[in-house]
């Protein structure tokens, strides 16, 4: 199987799209560890990235691993691993350290049942609210969740160019379902785009400061070699870079990463919203679970029940301003989710108290059917 | 091999003097060790601009923000896994890690192993002063047998790791030990080990006067430093068979040495042969 544009179409298993994609967008190191149901995206990193003068490394961990792609981004190459929920939880403190340094880095994370070692090969939805806050402080972050192959490459390529434009690393989000499943994808659109770069300091090197306030919050990056000799560093710091306990000079420096976010927000929020306009149920759900919370609207609507979807692809920061105008007036949200409830509590928090949340969670390592979806439509629909 | 650089060393051409006074304890060995890494990368003629810090956390991972390089400060344990990236992604750039005894053999050992394992061109400085001085001297997994650290009240009774003896077995390719009290040779075995083309480990026997020395009683700096000094022996194995080596006895200079093929240069090599073949058919 190639990436050639004269294949333009192309049966491909998500993890493979993944990989697929992040050399399309540009990446040109992995670092990685085995752990199921992720090490697909390895395995193609490591047929693909030698055939582009990348460099595929499988580290001694997931700790490792992680330490790697931020050195392997620091040195100014776009860099990407790939894990699963003990994985996952092993990258948290150098994830915080790319997310306080700003070094752009893409974290695959294929959802398995938890916690603990939980079920390695069933998928579960467990690490939404991980993802969120997985390493300690307050922190940017970026996840998308994508719902099908070709969604898993075209956020793939999307985690890579918001990376590197708001210097935030991205998390994209799947279960294993989506992970293994195998669809037709048309590589033709993305294959000849062009590649996003990150900004990179230019300019007088005397008296350069690698965190100065920008008017769109992301400072440009000083290359190692360019000659600004800059010093990068997990602990609070100044604009100089250089750690700073002054609380003022700490509190612009956390304002502006997680500001920065909200100053972009348009770019970085994404959503799908179907049969929304009239909806007097909507249905929130993500992943795998959107396309059975799909099937359920439609069921619904065969029945002349006015339901709706509402699939955030970017999880994190929650599109809370169009989930907000879409939920206004209805007066139920179910939160379908393969884990005991997390996506519903941030729902609720957006929900006025006429409106009813109503979770529905599986974690015994089945996917949510669609008649469990409709089902409790037409429960609340009868009362 | 780079050409030796004639001109007279400053130590101030090398520092970011502007972050002056530094943290250093009055007699903290770190600061002899930074010198000699200076005075090392002067001599070899490596631009500070070629050139990338990386150290880990503790007193040796503050000690690399004094230099004026590209300077990366990472988590507790990583620097090599960071060095090991920054390293692949550029290979152009002269990487050198600063690490401590804690950082490097305990919580960041099995980067150790595996970066001497891998023979990377990277070179690993393990400022080795038997505690954790940052945090208020724990016991670390340098400690001597019987010192008195806050975590250690009764006295030290684990044994204690032999970081070179841990790196020879792992397969690392230059690997040496000196102590601050011999500056020169110290910057010599520096040279040697940055220039060496494969993974170089290098123990430097750093004195912790402040919190370790004061709890054992061990002197003020001078004393320490002239301890450093009764307890070597100097040079290699080779010297060790006229008497049994005494608890504290110190070996330094260059413990192994092999031309073991480099990381990279394997990689190349493989990609070259095999997987070419693999894609013309």
């Amino acid at each position: 199987m190639s990436i050639s544009p004269e294949n333009e179409l192309e049966n491909l298993e998500g993890n493979h799209a993944c990989a697929v994609a992040a050399i399309a967008a540009g990446c040109r190191f992995y670092a990685g560890y085995p752990i199921t149901p992720s090490s697909e995206i390895a395995e193609r990193m490591a047929l693909e990235l030698p055939k582009v003068d990348g460099t595929f490394i499988q580290m001694e961990d997931e700790i490792g691993s992680m330490g790697a792609v931020v050195g392997a981004s620091i040195g100014g190459v776009k860099a990407m691993t790939a894990t699963s929920g003990p994985g996952f939880s092993l990258k948290q403190e150098n994830l915080g350290f790319a997310a306080a340094t700003e070094i752009p880095c893409v974290i695959i994370n294929v959802m398995r049942g938890g916690p603990s070692t939980g079920m390695p090969t069933r998928p579960a939805q467990g690490d939404v609210m991980q993802a969120r806050w997985g390493t300690h402080g307050d922190h940017p972050i970026i996840v998308l969740t994508p719902c099908s192959v070709k969604e898993i490459y075209e956020q793939t390529i999307r985690a890579f160019d918001l990376s590197e434009t708001l210097r935030v690393p991205v998390v994209v989000l799947f279960d294993e379902t989506i992970g293994h499943l195998i669809e037709t994808i048309d590589l033709s659109q993305t294959n000849n785009r062009k590649l996003v770069e990150r900004k990179w300091a230019s300019g007088p090197q005397e008296g350069f400061q690698p965190y100065a306030m920008t008017e769109d919050s992301i400072p440009p990056m000083p290359r190692p070699g360019d000659g600004y000799r800059t010093h990068i560093t997990g602990l609070h710091h100044g604009e100089s870079g250089f750690p700073t306990q002054d609380p003022g000079q700490v509190e612009r420096f956390i304002q502006r990463i997680l500001g920065k976010l909200d100053q972009h927000r348009q770019q970085v929020e994404s959503y799908e919203a179907f049969e929304c306009e009239d909806a007097e149920l909507l249905v929130v759900a993500y992943g795998i679970t959107a396309r059975a919370a799909k099937r359920a609207v439609k069921q619904a609507r065969a029945k002349k029940i006015k339901a709706g979807l509402f699939r955030p692809i970017t999880l994190w920061p929650f599109p809370e301003t169009v989930f907000c105008s879409l939920a206004k007036g209805t007066k139920a949200v179910l939160v379908p989710e393969m884990n005991a409830g997390q996506l519903n509590l941030e729902i609720e928090r957006h929900c006025s108290d006429s409106t009813r949340v109503i979770p529905i969670n599986r974690f015994d390592g089945e996917p949510i059917a669609p008649g469990q979806i409709f089902e409790k439509i037409q429960e609340l629909v009868s009362k | 091999m780079i050409e030796e650089n004639i001109q007279r060393f400053d130590i101030r051409d090398y520092l970011r003097t502007h972050l002056f006074p530094h943290f250093m304890c009055p007699g903290c060995g770190h600061g002899i060790a930074l010198r000699a890494l200076l005075w090392a990368i002067h001599e070899l003629g490596i631009s500070k601009d070629k050139l990338a810090i990386i150290s880990g956390i503790g007193c040796s991972g503050r000690t690399g923000a004094y230099i004026d390089a590209h300077t990366i400060h990472t988590t507790h344990g990583r620097p090599l896994a960071y060095a090991t990236g920054l390293k692949l992604a550029r290979p152009d750039l002269e990487v050198i890690v600063i690490t401590g005894d804690g950082d490097c053999l305990a919580i960041g050992g099995n980067h150790l192993i595996h970066a001497c394992r891998r023979n990377l061109n990277l070179t690993c400085l393990m400022l080795n002063n038997e505690t954790y001085g940052m945090t208020g001297g724990q016991v670390s997994p340098t400690t001597s047998n019987d010192r008195f650290t806050t975590t250690t009240p009764l006295g030290n009774y684990e044994p204690v790791f032999d970081a070179c003896a841990l790196a020879i077995g792992a397969g690392a390719s230059l690997v040496g030990r000196e102590i601050t009290m011999h500056v020169t040779a110290l910057k010599d075995l520096m040279k040697e080990g940055i220039s060496h083309q494969g993974f170089s480990f290098l123990e430097i026997l750093s004195d912790c006067t402040e919190i370790y020395g004061r709890k054992n009683e061990l002197g003020e700096s001078a004393e320490m430093v002239l301890s450093q000094k009764a307890n070597y022996r100097s040079d290699s194995y080779g010297n060790q068979v006229d008497e049994p080596f005494k608890p504290r006895d110190i070996t330094t200079g260059i413990l192994a040495k092999n031309d073991r093929v480099e990381y990279l240069d394997a990689c190349h090599q493989h990609k070259m042969s095999k997987l070419q073949k693999a894609m013309n058919t």
